[in-house]
C-alpha cells in the first residue's frame, strides 16, 4: 500500500482510502512510542528537515520527534519572518536545502501555497506543516486518528469546529479529513470569522454555540488569536468567551460522552474554561501524544513514494 | 502448476513434532515464549503454544512481531510494506523467545525480526521454527526447528495459507 | 514606397467598411482602400506599380489597435519591460498605439518624465506612445499633479491606475480640474479599505485556498462613487479594467440615464477566465482586479455587447520571472497581455458577442475617440497604422515565445485561432509566420 503522491500537502489531496491507510499505519506506530526503546530503523540513512518560517515549538518538536524515531537525520532550519520578504527567495532556499541531500522536508510559512509550491519545485517529499491559513494535514490526521481511537467509527460523527474558521488551516484541513471520512461537520463562531461560502461544502453554519453544540459527538475548539480582537472580528476577548468559549454549562449541551478537543496552545478563558480543558471529556493531551504517531506514518509513508 | 508441499494433516503432524522438538531441547517449557512474524508465523505460533502448553503443563506467552519497520530493503523495493500491529504483551527480558515463521528463505526477515525483538528487550536466547525452509540463505541463518526441507529454485514462490484466514491449511509450491 | 495589401477583409468601423478588397499604403498613410462592400465587385480598379504586394486573402485586415491600458515600466523597472521592448510586444499584438500608465519609478507625475517616455518611445519604440499622467503627485492621492503641464508636453489623459485616489474630495477636485484639458480621467476602482490585502476573488475558492479575498464590492463601491463624482462635476470619466457583474450594471445604468460623462473598459482576462485559473497558486493568475465568477465573465460580455463597456484595453503588466515565482501573497499582479489581446477577443466574435465591426470598435476606434487621437481608422491620409490577422490557424499560446519581456500570463497553452501575422507600424513592416 502507498500513498499516490510524494507529498504531503494538503487533505484535499488525500482520498479516504490515503486518509485510512495514515491512520492504520499510526496505530502501528503508536505501539512503538509505548515501548522502551521507542525509536526503530525504519528510514536510517533519510535526512530529514524542519524549514520553519514561523516560530512554532510545538509542531517543530513533533515532527522531529517523529523524524529521529524513524533514525532520519533531523535538521531545523529556521528562517526569521522579516528575511521572507527582503532575504533569500522561497525557491533558493528550498534548492539549498535540496541540495544538501534532504529526503523530506517539513515546511511551515506564514503564506498559503508554500507547500503546494515547494512540492511542485522539488524532487524531496514535502510535509505541509502549516502554510498561511491553507492546512494544516498532520493535524487534522492525528485529531481524526485520537477520534477514531475513542469513537468506533468516524462515519456518522456529528464535530462542531468553533472559532476562528476564517484564518484556521486546523479547521479547514479537519473539515475536509472529517467530510472525507463521512461524518457531519458543525461550523459555530461570529459571522465575522466563518465564512458563509462552505456552506456550499455540505457544512452547517451556527453563530449560536447553544445550537450549534447540540447532541454533537466532538468539540473541536480552536485557538483565538489575541491580534484579532479590536480589528472589527469582534470586540474584546471578553465578549468572545461569552459568546462563543466552551464552558462546562455550553458543553452540557453536547453528547454525555462528547469529547473536547483542541489543537493547542490553549488560551484558557477565552476560548475554553480551564475546567473543561483539564476535564473528563479532554482529550487535549491525547491529541499530543497521537501527532508524534501519525507523524511518523505519514513520513514512512512518504518515503516509499518514488518520485 | 502448483505443487502440494504439506496438506492439513502433515502441518499439524509437523506442529506436534516440533513441540516435542522444543520441549526437548529447552528440556521443558520454562522459560519459554513464542513470537510469531506477522502474519503466517503468528498463526503457527499460536498453535504451536497450545501444543507446548499441552505437553508442559502450563500457559506458554505468545506474541506478534510485526518486522517492517525493520527492514532493509528499503532502496530497492517499491513501497512501503504495511506496518501491523506488534503484540507482545509481556516481558522477554531474559526468557527464552522462539521466533516462528512459516517460510525461511534468504534470512532477511529473520534478522529484521531478531533486531525487532532486542529493541524489546534482552532475550536469554533466541530460536528459530520454520515451517519450510526453501532455502537460498543470504545471511548467516539456520533454524533450529524445521518442519519440511523443500529444495526450490530462485523463480518459484512457497505459499502457506491458514485455517486462521479462512483458507484451507496447506503449503504449495508455485 | 508603396505597399499593397490584396484580397483581405478590410474593416474599419470609422468608415462603415467590411468587405474584401485592396489597399495602398505610400510614404506612412493609407493612400486608398477600394473594396467589394464600397464600391461593388465590378468596380474594382488595378492597382499598379507597388513595391511590395502582399497577399492577405483569407485574412482580416485591421486599422492598428489601440490600447488604452499598457504598463512599459519605463522608466524605473526596466528589468520587467522597456518601452523598447513593450511596444515591440504590442506590434506583436497588433496594436499600433499604447498608452501607458504613470506607475514607473520616477511616477509620470510631470513633464520631464513624460518627455522622457516620449523622447524613448520616438528613439527606440515600435509604435505610437500615449503617456497617461498622474492626478496626483507620485500617485499618494495628496496634491494634484501639474496635469495642464502633462498635457502640454503630451499626456492624453490622468489616472493613479494601481492606487486609486481614495479621498472623494481629491477625486472631485481632479475631475473638476481635468475639464481645462478635457481629457478623461481613468479610475483604476478598488476601495482599498474593504479590499485590505486581498489578492484573489472573495469566495469559496478564497476561502478553501486559504488566500485573502477581494469582493466585488471593492469594484463596485468605487465605480458607483466615481460616478456619482462625475455627476456632480461634470468631467469625464473612464472606468479601467471592469470585473463585476455589479460594475457593468452601474456604468450600464449611468449611461441609461445619462447623468455622466463615463466611459468604460475591461480586460481580455475578464471575459476569458474565471477566478479558478488560479488553481493551487498560480501567480501567473493573480491581477488587479482579480478574476472572477463566471457570473461575472458573462456579464462582462453582456456589457459588450450592449455597448455599456466601451473598450477592450489589455492592462498589459509585465513582472520579472523572480517575481511571479513563489508565495502567491508576494507575487506582484498582472498579466502581460499584449500578444494575446486578438487572439482572446476573437473568441467573442465567434461566439456571437461582438461582430468584427464590433471588436475593432472596442480595440481600436472608441480608445482613439476617449483619448482624442488620430487614430484607428483605415481613410485615407490616415497613418498606415495596420494589422493583419490570421483567424483560420490554431496555435498554441507559448509564454516563453513572447516578444515582450513579461511571460506572465495564464493563457499560456491556450489554443487559439487568432493573430496578426503582418503588422505595419511607424511606416515599418512586421512579418510573423
Amino acid at each position: 500500500m502507498s500513498l499516490k503522491s510524494k507529498d504531503l500537502v494538503s487533505i484535499r489531496g488525500l482520498d479516504a482510502s490515503d486518509i485510512g491507510l495514515i491512520l492504520e499505519t499510526a496505530a502501528g506506530f503508536k505501539d512503538v512510542l509505548g515501548r522502551d526503546i521507542k525509536k526503530v530503523p525504519a528510514l536510517r540513512g533519510k535526512t530529514t528537515v524542519n524549514l520553519f518560517y514561523e516560530p512554532s515549538t510545538r509542531t517543530r518538536t513533533s515532527f522531529e520527534l517523529a523524524a529521529k524515531r524513524l533514525s532520519t537525520d533531523v535538521v531545523n532550519f529556521s528562517v526569521s519572518t522579516s528575511s521572507v520578504v527582503k532575504g533569500e527567495s522561497l525557491r533558493d532556499t528550498a534548492l539549498t536545502i535540496q541540495a544538501l541531500g534532504a529526503d523530506i522536508i517539513i515546511v511551515r510559512h506564514s503564506c498559503s501555497g508554500v507547500a503546494h509550491f515547494l512540492a511542485d519545485n522539488l524532487g524531496a517529499s514535502v510535509v505541509n506543516a502549516g502554510d498561511g491559513t491553507n492546512e494544516h494535514p498532520t493535524q487534522a490526521l492525528l485529531d481524526l486518528f485520537t477520534i477514531q481511537e475513542r469513537k468506533e467509527a468516524i462515519k456518522g460523527l456529528r464535530v462542531a469546529i468553533v472559532g476562528d474558521i476564517l484564518h484556521s488551516r486546523v479547521a479547514k484541513s479537519n473539515m475536509y479529513a472529517l467530510t472525507t471520512m463521512g461524518a457531519k461537520v458543525r461550523l459555530i463562531g461570529p459571522p465575522t470569522l466563518v465564512p458563509e461560502a462552505l456552506e456550499e461544502l455540505g457544512v452547517e453554519i451556527f453563530s449560536d454555540m447553544d445550537k450549534g453544540l447540540r447532541d454533537v459527538d466532538i468539540v473541536m475548539m480552536l485557538r483565538i488569536q489575541m491580534e484579532r480582537q479590536g480589528k472589527g472580528f469582534f470586540p474584546t476577548t471578553v465578549e468572545y468567551f461569552r459568546n462563543w468559549g466552551l464552558t462546562p454549562e455550553r458543553l452540557s449541551r453536547a453528547k454525555k460522552d462528547a469529547l473536547v478537543m483542541h489543537p493547542g496552545p490553549m488560551n484558557r478563558g477565552v476560548e475554553i474554561a480551564s475546567d473543561v480543558a483539564d476535564g473528563h471529556n479532554s482529550v487535549i493531551l491525547d491529541q499530543v501524544t497521537n501527532g508524534l504517531a501519525v507523524r511518523m506514518a505519514v513520513l514512512y509513508l512518504l518515503a516509499g513514494v518514488k518520485g | 502448476m502448483p505443487k502440494e508441499l504439506l496438506n492439513k494433516e502433515d502441518i499439524e503432524r509437523i506442529i506436534t513434532r516440533m513441540a516435542h522438538e522444543i520441549t526437548e531441547r529447552n528440556r521443558g517449557v520454562q522459560s519459554l515464549c513464542l513470537i510469531g512474524i506477522q502474519r503466517g508465523g503468528a498463526h503457527l505460533a499460536r498453535r504451536l503454544a497450545l501444543k507446548l502448553g499441552g505437553i508442559g503443563g502450563k500457559t506458554i506467552p505468545v506474541g506478534v512481531l510485526d518486522i517492517a519497520l525493520y527492514r532493509d530493503d528499503f532502496a530497492v523495493r517499491k513501497e512501503q510494506p504495511v506496518v501491523r500491529r506488534t503484540e507482545v504483551p509481556f516481558e522477554i527480558s531474559n526468557e527464552k523467545v522462539v521466533l516462528v515463521d512459516d517460510v525461511l528463505f534468504t534470512g532477511r526477515s529473520i534478522r529484521a525480526a531478531m533486531d525487532a525483538v532486542m529493541d524489546l528487550g534482552r532475550p536469554s536466547a533466541i530460536q528459530l521454527a520454520v515451517l519450510v525452509d526453501r532455502g537460498h540463505r543470504e545471511l548467516p541463518i539456520k533454524a533450529d526447528f524445521v518442519g519440511k526441507n523443500v529444495p526450490t529454485s530462485l523463480e518459484e514462490t512457497v505459499r502457506v495459507q491458514f485455517a486462521e484466514d479462512g483458507l484451507e491449511d496447506r503449503a504449495v509450491l508455485e | 514606397m508603396k505597399i499593397a495589401i490584396r484580397n483581405g477583409r478590410i474593416i474599419d468601423p470609422a468608415r462603415g467598411i467590411d468587405g474584401i478588397g485592396d489597399l495602398v499604403i505610400e510614404d506612412g498613410k493609407i493612400k486608398a482602400v477600394k473594396s467589394q462592400k464600397s464600391k461593388g465587385r465590378s468596380q474594382r480598379p488595378e492597382i499598379t506599380g507597388a513595391t511590395r504586394e502582399i497577399d492577405a486573402r483569407g485574412k482580416l485586415v485591421l486599422p492598428g489597435l489601440v490600447d488604452l491600458h499598457v504598463h512599459l515600466r519605463e522608466p524605473g523597472y526596466e528589468y520587467k519591460e522597456t518601452i523598447r521592448t513593450g511596444t515591440a510586444a504590442a506590434v506583436r499584438g497588433g496594436v499600433t498605439s499604447v498608452c501607458c500608465m504613470p506607475n514607473t519609478n520616477p511616477v509620470n507625475d510631470n513633464a520631464s518624465v513624460t518627455e522622457f517616455i516620449l523622447k524613448k518611445a520616438s528613439a527606440e519604440g515600435a509604435c505610437w506612445v500615449y503617456p497617461i499622467g498622474a492626478i496626483t503627485k507620485g500617485q499618494k492621492g495628496e496634491e494634484l499633479a501639474e496635469m495642464s503641464i502633462m498635457h502640454e508636453a503630451g499626456c492624453v489623459a490622468f489616472s493613479d491606475d494601481g492606487r486609486p485616489v481614495m479621498d472623494s474630495l481629491m477625486m472631485r477636485r481632479a475631475l473638476e480640474y481635468s475639464k481645462v484639458m478635457n481629457v478623461p480621467l481613468i479610475s483604476h476602482c478598488e476601495d482599498l479599505s474593504l479590499s485590505s490585502g486581498g489578492v484573489m476573488n472573495e469566495g469559496l475558492l478564497s476561502v478553501t485556498l486559504g488566500l485573502k479575498g477581494i469582493p466585488p464590492q471593492a469594484e463596485e463601491i468605487m465605480v458607483a462613487r466615481d460616478i456619482a463624482l462625475a455627476e456632480l462635476t461634470g468631467g469625464r470619466l473612464h472606468i479601467a479594467h471592469i470585473s463585476t457583474e455589479g460594475s457593468v450594471a452601474l456604468v450600464r445604468a449611468a449611461k441609461k440615464r445619462g447623468i455622466a460623462d463615463v466611459t468604460a473598459e475591461t480586460c481580455p482576462h475578464y471575459f476569458s477566465a474565471t477566478e479558478e485559473a488560479v488553481g493551487d497558486y498560480r501567480t501567473n493568475a493573480k491581477v488587479n482586479p482579480p478574476l472572477r465568477r463566471k457570473r461575472d465573465v458573462e456579464a462582462i460580455k453582456e456589457g459588450l455587447h450592449d455597448g455599456t463597456i466601451d473598450v477592450i484595453a489589455t492592462d498589459h503588466a509585465p513582472h520579472h520571472r523572480d517575481e511571479k515565482l513563489g508565495e502567491f501573497d508576494f507575487a506582484p499582479s498582472g498579466i502581460s497581455g499584449l500578444e494575446t489581446l486578438i487572439g482572446l477577443s476573437m473568441r467573442l466574435v465567434d461566439e456571437g458577442v461582438l461582430s468584427h465591426e464590433g471588436l475593432v470598435e472596442k480595440t481600436a476606434v472608441n480608445p482613439a475617440r476617449i483619448i482624442g487621437v488620430d487614430r484607428g481608422t483605415l481613410a485615407p491620409g490616415a497613418a498606415a497604422d495596420l494589422t493583419v490577422v490570421d483567424t483560420e490557424t490554431e496555435y498554441t499560446v507559448g509564454a516563453a515565445k513572447f516578444v515582450s519581456r513579461g511571460k506572465n500570463t495564464p493563457f499560456d497553452g491556450w489554443v487559439l485561432s487568432a493573430r496578426p501575422v503582418i503588422t505595419i507600424s511607424l511606416g515599418r513592416i512586421h512579418e510573423w509566420e
